[in-house]
């Protein structure tokens, strides 16, 4: 079978496409970097591909807020491409950066057929930049098809601006009845929400470090998981291999872009 | 049409950067502020109407969820008693403010106009304040009067006026100057020709300003000049120009000058080069087959395997960041982030390392007028740092900071970048650089300004009262991630032919080194594209404005070239052409400005002539006693230069490209640092690049070339540490010294031979090691006069090693693994406290000033060397499940640390050590070189001890099952018995949340 094509956008001061095209390519898809300006002249289109990534990295810089200028751009020149592409339930993921930028546009956590922000990231509580490995709890009764059977990971957090907040006070309630919450940083053993530092790295409200739309096809997270692809990413790695203990054939972020290839693949064609 | 916008949370949000400052004001002034809060600020310079302002507001300055806004008129606020308003000054980088013209221009759906532009201010709100502690706070720590504005303001008068914005950037485009291109001229007395270069900030001496007037009185000279309208002076530009090229800074001048050499029992010699009779020897003479390029380029290139080349520099930057810390620093690292990006073809940046030598942040002293308080250079620095890395997408793999007092005249801020590529593109040696003549002399990137004019003039220069604000800049990260990313492209189809850096010097220094590779150069100066008019030719030529490249394109490819430029939004500009006419020849519209030999320009500077006189120096050597050695390890670990540095490192990506193995820290709760990093060489590689570091200012003070010996030594037992070969390790030297030239500094000569006898010992140890040298860097004036007596820096050298580990399954962290196992000493401890961690501290508590004592760790090369590669057999046979090498605090620190990563107490008898030390104190914390701390499961025993035999080596203890560090001293009694987790509390305890 084809394998789904992953389109990553890349440019203006955004920096992960190596390692997620390289989580897509160990989960089953054909990771294809374009750059933003190809996508705005026209000459590569969001169509073409089965499913998008929002990387992380400082699109122009962060520095109107985290992700806006890249949000605004999006909203106002391929607004309509990306709502066909929602449409099909062709699966996006925003990670870091892109997580941010998604929100700013309000296609996360979303209203159907708006382009309203309803929530925001901001700056962490701590006021600072910050890279540390976090864990993760992920509920399973949910919608979302990136994260189907993973119910823990432990990923690095790096970001200064990763708190989920919303004036809203309905909006997280709706959010969980309706399983658009799914992942929260949790303790060490993974089983309870994190609500303070450092377990929560930013003081997002619940603990939450990702949600998805309502159909489950859309997916933001501020953790990383194209992190950690090799077991040697893993902090821990040389403790067990001392040890003599086996380490995993690879890392657990592939298991996100598993899922999106796997979808496509079953639910696609 | 001006408009302010003004920008805040709305109640109840929470203000981070308002809380976090102020924390500060409470902390570092000591000004119980009740409250802080933020805005920012938004000043529009444009022919907008006001409906598209707010549609601007709205869709772009304001995150709706959690900020409201207002224009021209102050936004309503809770209660406050002062408002600060800070901005740029004109002509500083507002990076913010250009992105948001950018985005505006976009939105609207018309750039702005080159008179126009957004330009930002941040305001603070402080409450609780009286107008002197506004006035202090503004000065102390929200701004910096070199680059930015303040405005203090009561309530009433900004609730009734309106915020009042400090003049603002846009201004400097007001003025405008005509073309101006000046004749100097040097048929003047001596005193004269000095006061030209002093005013001018030249900083050629009288020897070398004789040079030049001697060139312009060659009558071939004269002649060619004049078929170019050129009169028998130099022009303002030509001055300029060589005074870049042959600055210290570009020259090194006193590394290839002369020294007559005395030592302390009056042996003579003379030294032609440093660098070619140490450093470029050791290298030549070592003829290692996997170097590619050294000394040659911006980086050196090593083959690190045969898809795979390594290209490694590392950069000083200290000046700048003493005047500006922040911006300083950051263009530190995104100035030495082109230096491997501008070598050969170019290559691709993996990793980037950073390291400072600061004066105490905790000091509580008054700071000399015209320095900033340590604390705020610290900050300053890692805020820098920390933005151009991170938003270049660069992880960082080694950190370090060292606390001196005598570093608070000048920080010495180390800055240096990884790049890799291909061995070859298209059957072309990346590592090579060819320029021909008929090439298109291409600029890329940022546009030029008054920024960094005479940096590298500057930079060659002491810091006195009148250093020119001019040579700071701000660094712009993501307008060089836009150009570097387009560059790779065009890399990857060969659009150009060659690249360099536009650094130091500028387009002088950039294009003037790739015409030496054609044979010359003819540039049009009214080309290049400029921030705001205004610039003389000079200016132009010699600025260093940052986030620029300078190309060789073949003209049959240049179009393909800057259609791709084109599309990917970044300007390039066709400037003129390489030749083989020997000629530097610079115009400015129809006008020659410039036209210079390009051998004068490059080789026409008369060599330095320098004396140099060793005095060996005897220190006060302390009495030891000590009634409870834990007590003395607390406060080691509690010391600056031991002491957990986490909160800042951890601010630096280290993870981002998703290579990293072993990360900057370590252990079971990842906080302990490494002795050595360690990433893929690829992805899916099994190979390990490893870089890592040795340095150790604080020897120098007793004998320089032990220094140099030990910083070797100290490189290269961290690679062998964590796994690398011993046998594949390349590096580079940074020299930070003292001013040697200066007849007025104090101890001139002395200094002088102190760099002699480092540069012995680099090469001796190097050369005994392996280790070939392929880049480096010389910072020869790091001195602060605006103190009486001068503060100079203790001399500092720097050697930064890449290594390589050929499976990285093999690695090994410090941190123990499991109780029961035994712990090793490998390599001998000596009665070695001179220059240590320990004096230091004991003469702290002991008198409230520091021991140095005099007997320093020496290093004896042969023997370490089989001990290095016994280790090494060991690793790769899986023999060793922890290891550690002890530097500062010695053994005592290096057991502590162990114990604390892996979370398990050990038992250690003193007795057991091999070697010479005979007391207590020494056995812990003597720094004796070429020594590690190993742990061995007790099943692996047998192996590992004939692994190691006939080295000096003892199993010293074993790991306990519970959470104590129990140490038995010579007489057979416990010496120190504490909870791992209050030595661990103890060396966090000092920068925490700093």
């Amino acid at each position: 079978m084809k394998k789904p094509e992953a389109l990553i956008i890349t440019g203006n001061g955004l920096n992960c496409e190596h390692e997620t095209a390289y989580a897509f390519e160990l989960g089953g898809a054909l990771p294809v970097l374009v750059h933003i300006t190809d996508l705005l002249s026209g000459e590569k289109r969001l169509s073409d591909y089965q499913i998008l990534a929002f990387i992380g990295g400082f699109s122009n810089g962060d520095h109107l807020g985290a992700g806006t200028v890249q949000a605004n751009r999006f909203k106002h020149k391929l607004c309509d491409d990306l709502e066909l592409f929602i449409q099909k339930r062709k699966p996006v993921i925003g990670i870091c950066n892109g997580f941010q930028t998604m929100v700013k546009m309000g296609i996360l956590p979303g209203k159907k057929n708006t382009w309203t922000q309803t929530a925001t990231i901001m700056t962490n509580d701590s006021g600072i930049y910050e890279d540390r490995w976090v864990y993760l709890r992920l509920i399973q009764d949910s919608p979302c098809i990136w994260t189907k059977g993973i119910e823990r990971l432990f990923l690095p957090v790096r970001h200064g601006e990763g708190k989920f907040y919303t004036g809203d006070p309905e909006l997280i309630p709706r959010l969980f009845t309706s399983g658009q919450v799914v992942v929260q940083y949790a303790d060490d053993q993974y089983q309870a929400p994190a609500m303070s530092y450092p377990l929560n790295p930013n003081g997002s409200l619940e603990g939450i470090a990702g949600i998805c739309d309502e159909s489950g096809t859309i997916f933001g997270i501020m953790p990383h998981p194209e992190a950690y692809l090799f077991p040697h990413n893993h902090p821990l790695w040389t403790q067990d291999s001392a040890l003599g203990r086996d380490l995993p054939p690879e890392g657990r972020g592939v298991l996100i872009f598993r899922n999106a290839a796997a979808y496509v693949k079953e639910s696609l064609e | 049409m001006n408009y302010l916008i003004t920008v805040g949370y709305k109640s109840g949000v929470p203000d981070a950067r308002g809380m976090s400052t102020a924390k500060r004001i409470r902390e570092h002034l000591g000004i119980p502020v009740e409250r802080v809060q933020t805005r920012n600020l938004y000043t529009i310079e444009a022919e907008l109407s006001l409906s598209e302002v707010e549609l601007g507001a709205r869709e772009l300055f304001v995150d709706p969820i959690i900020q409201e806004y207002s224009i021209n008129e102050s936004l309503d606020s809770e209660e406050f008693d002062y408002s600060v308003i800070v901005s740029f000054k004109p002509g500083v980088t507002d990076n913010v403010g250009k992105t948001a013209g950018v985005a505006l221009g976009g939105l609207l759906g018309r750039n702005l106009k080159d008179r126009e532009g957004v330009f930002t201010a941040v305001q603070y709100l402080l409450s609780g304040v009286t107008l002197n502690d506004s006035e202090r706070i503004a000065h102390d720590l929200l701004s910096n009067e070199l680059i930015e504005n303040r405005v203090i303001q009561e309530r009433r008068s900004c609730r009734k006026n309106g915020p009042k914005i400090p003049c603002s950037g846009i201004r400097i485009n007001k003025v405008e100057k005509h073309l101006r291109v000046e004749e100097i001229n040097l048929e003047v007395g001596d005193e004269e020709l000095k006061a030209i270069s002093m005013e001018r900030t030249l900083a050629l001496n009288l020897k070398e300003m004789k040079a030049i007037r001697d060139y312009f009185r060659k009558s071939e000279v004269l002649n060619e000049r004049k078929r170019f309208g050129l009169g028998p002076n130099p022009t303002d530009v030509e001055l300029e120009a060589l005074a870049q090229t042959w600055s210290e800074h570009c020259h090194h001048k006193i590394f290839n000058g002369i020294i007559y050499y005395i030592d302390e029992f009056e042996n003579r010699k003379t030294i032609r080069s440093l660098f070619k009779t140490y450093i470029k020897r050791v290298t030549e003479e070592i003829n290692s087959p996997w170097l590619l390029s050294a000394f040659t380029d911006n980086a050196g290139v090593i083959r690190f395997n045969k898809r795979l080349s390594l290209v490694y520099k590392v950069e000083t930057h200290n000046s700048p960041s003493a005047l500006d810390p922040y911006g300083g620093a950051m263009t530190g690292i995104v100035g030495v982030n082109r230096d491997p990006f501008g070598t050969g073809l170019g290559a691709r940046l993996i990793a980037n390392v950073w390291g400072y030598c600061l004066g105490n942040p905790l000091m509580k002293n008054e700071v000399p007028p015209g320095l900033l308080h340590p604390r705020r250079i610290r900050d300053g620095i890692h805020r820098g740092v920390i933005e151009g890395g991170n938003q270049s997408g660069i992880p960082y793999m080694r950190g370090w900071e060292l606390f001196e007092e005598r570093f608070m005249g000048k920080p010495l801020v180390f800055c240096g970048t990884l790049g890799e590529m291909p061995p070859e593109i298209s059957g072309r040696d990346t590592h090579r650089k060819q320029v021909v003549p008929g090439d298109i002399v291409v600029m890329v990137g940022g546009r030029v300004g008054k920024d960094g004019i005479h940096g590298a003039t500057f930079s060659s220069e002491e810091l006195h009262s009148s250093s020119p604000a001019q040579a700071v800049q701000i660094g712009d990260p993501i307008t060089q991630k836009k150009m570097t990313d387009m560059l790779l492209e065009a890399r990857n189809s060969l659009l150009y032919r060659a690249l360099t850096d536009n650094g130091a010097g500028g387009l002088s220094s950039s294009v003037g080194e790739m015409a030496d590779l054609s044979g010359g150069c003819e540039i049009e100066l009214s080309l290049v594209p400029l921030k705001y008019q205004g610039l003389d030719p000079w200016e132009i030529l010699v600025s260093e404005a940052q986030e620029r490249m300078t190309l060789a394109v073949d003209p049959e490819r240049l179009k393909s070239y800057m259609d791709l430029s084109e599309k990917r939004r970044v300007e390039s500009t066709a400037l003129g052409s390489f030749t083989g006419s020997g000629k530097f020849h610079i115009r400015y519209g129809k006008k020659t400005v410039a036209y210079l030999d390009l051998d004068f320009l490059h080789r026409g500077d008369p060599a330095y002539e320098l004396e140099a006189k060793y005095i060996k120096k005897h220190f006060d050597e302390p009495e030891i006693e000590i009634q409870d050695h834990t007590e003395i390890l607390l406060d080691l670990l509690k010391s600056l230069n031991i002491c957990s540095l986490e909160e800042k490192s951890r601010q630096y990506d280290h993870e981002v490209q998703g290579r990293s193995v072993i990360k900057p820290f370590v252990g079971r709760y990842c906080d302990v640092p490494s002795d050595a990093g360690i990433m893929l060489a690829g992805y899916g590689s099994l190979e390990g690049i490893i870089l890592t570091e040795g340095v150790n200012p604080f020897y120098s003070d007793i004998d320089t070339y032990w220094m140099a010996a030990s910083v070797v030594d100290q490189a290269l037992r961290r690679v062998v540490s964590t796994g690398g070969d011993p046998g594949y390790i390349a590096g580079l030297d940074n020299f930070c010294w003292p001013n040697v030239v200066k007849e007025e500094m104090p101890e001139r000569s002395h200094k002088l031979a102190q760099l002699v006898r480092a540069n012995e010992g680099l090469y001796d140890y190097c050369r005994a090691y392996r280790i070939p040298l392929i880049s480096g860097k010389d910072s020869m004036s790091n001195d602060s006069t605006l103190t009486d007596p001068p503060i100079s820096v203790p001399p500092t050298l720097l050697v930064s090693v890449i290594g390589r580990i050929h499976d990285i399954n093999l690695a090994v962290t410090l941190d123990v693994k499991s109780p029961g196992d035994l712990v090793y000493m490998l390599g001998e401890t000596h009665e070695e406290l001179g220059g240590s961690e320990f004096y230091r501290l004991y003469g702290k508590k002991r008198r409230n000033k520091p021991y140095i004592g005099n007997q320093v760790p020496r290093v004896h090369a042969r023997r370490a060397a089989i001990l290095y590669r016994a280790l090494h057999r060991a690793i790769n046979k899986g023999l060793i499940r922890s290891s550690h090498t002890p530097t500062l605090g010695g053994a005592g620190a290096a057991l502590a640390k162990k114990a604390f990563a892996g979370g398990y107490g050990l038992d250690v008898d003193l007795k057991r050590f091999p070697g010479s030390a005979a007391s207590d104190h020494s056995l812990l914390y003597s720094e004796s070189n070429s020594r590690f701390i190993v742990t061995v499961s007790p099943q692996k025993k047998e192996e590992f001890e004939k692994a190691v035999s006939g080295i000096p080596s003892a199993q010293i203890g074993r790991v306990r099952q519970d959470e104590t560090l129990k140490i038995r001293g010579l007489s057979g009694r416990v010496i120190i018995e504490e909870q791992i987790i209050r030595l661990k509390e103890a060396w966090k305890e000092t920068l925490r949340g700093i």
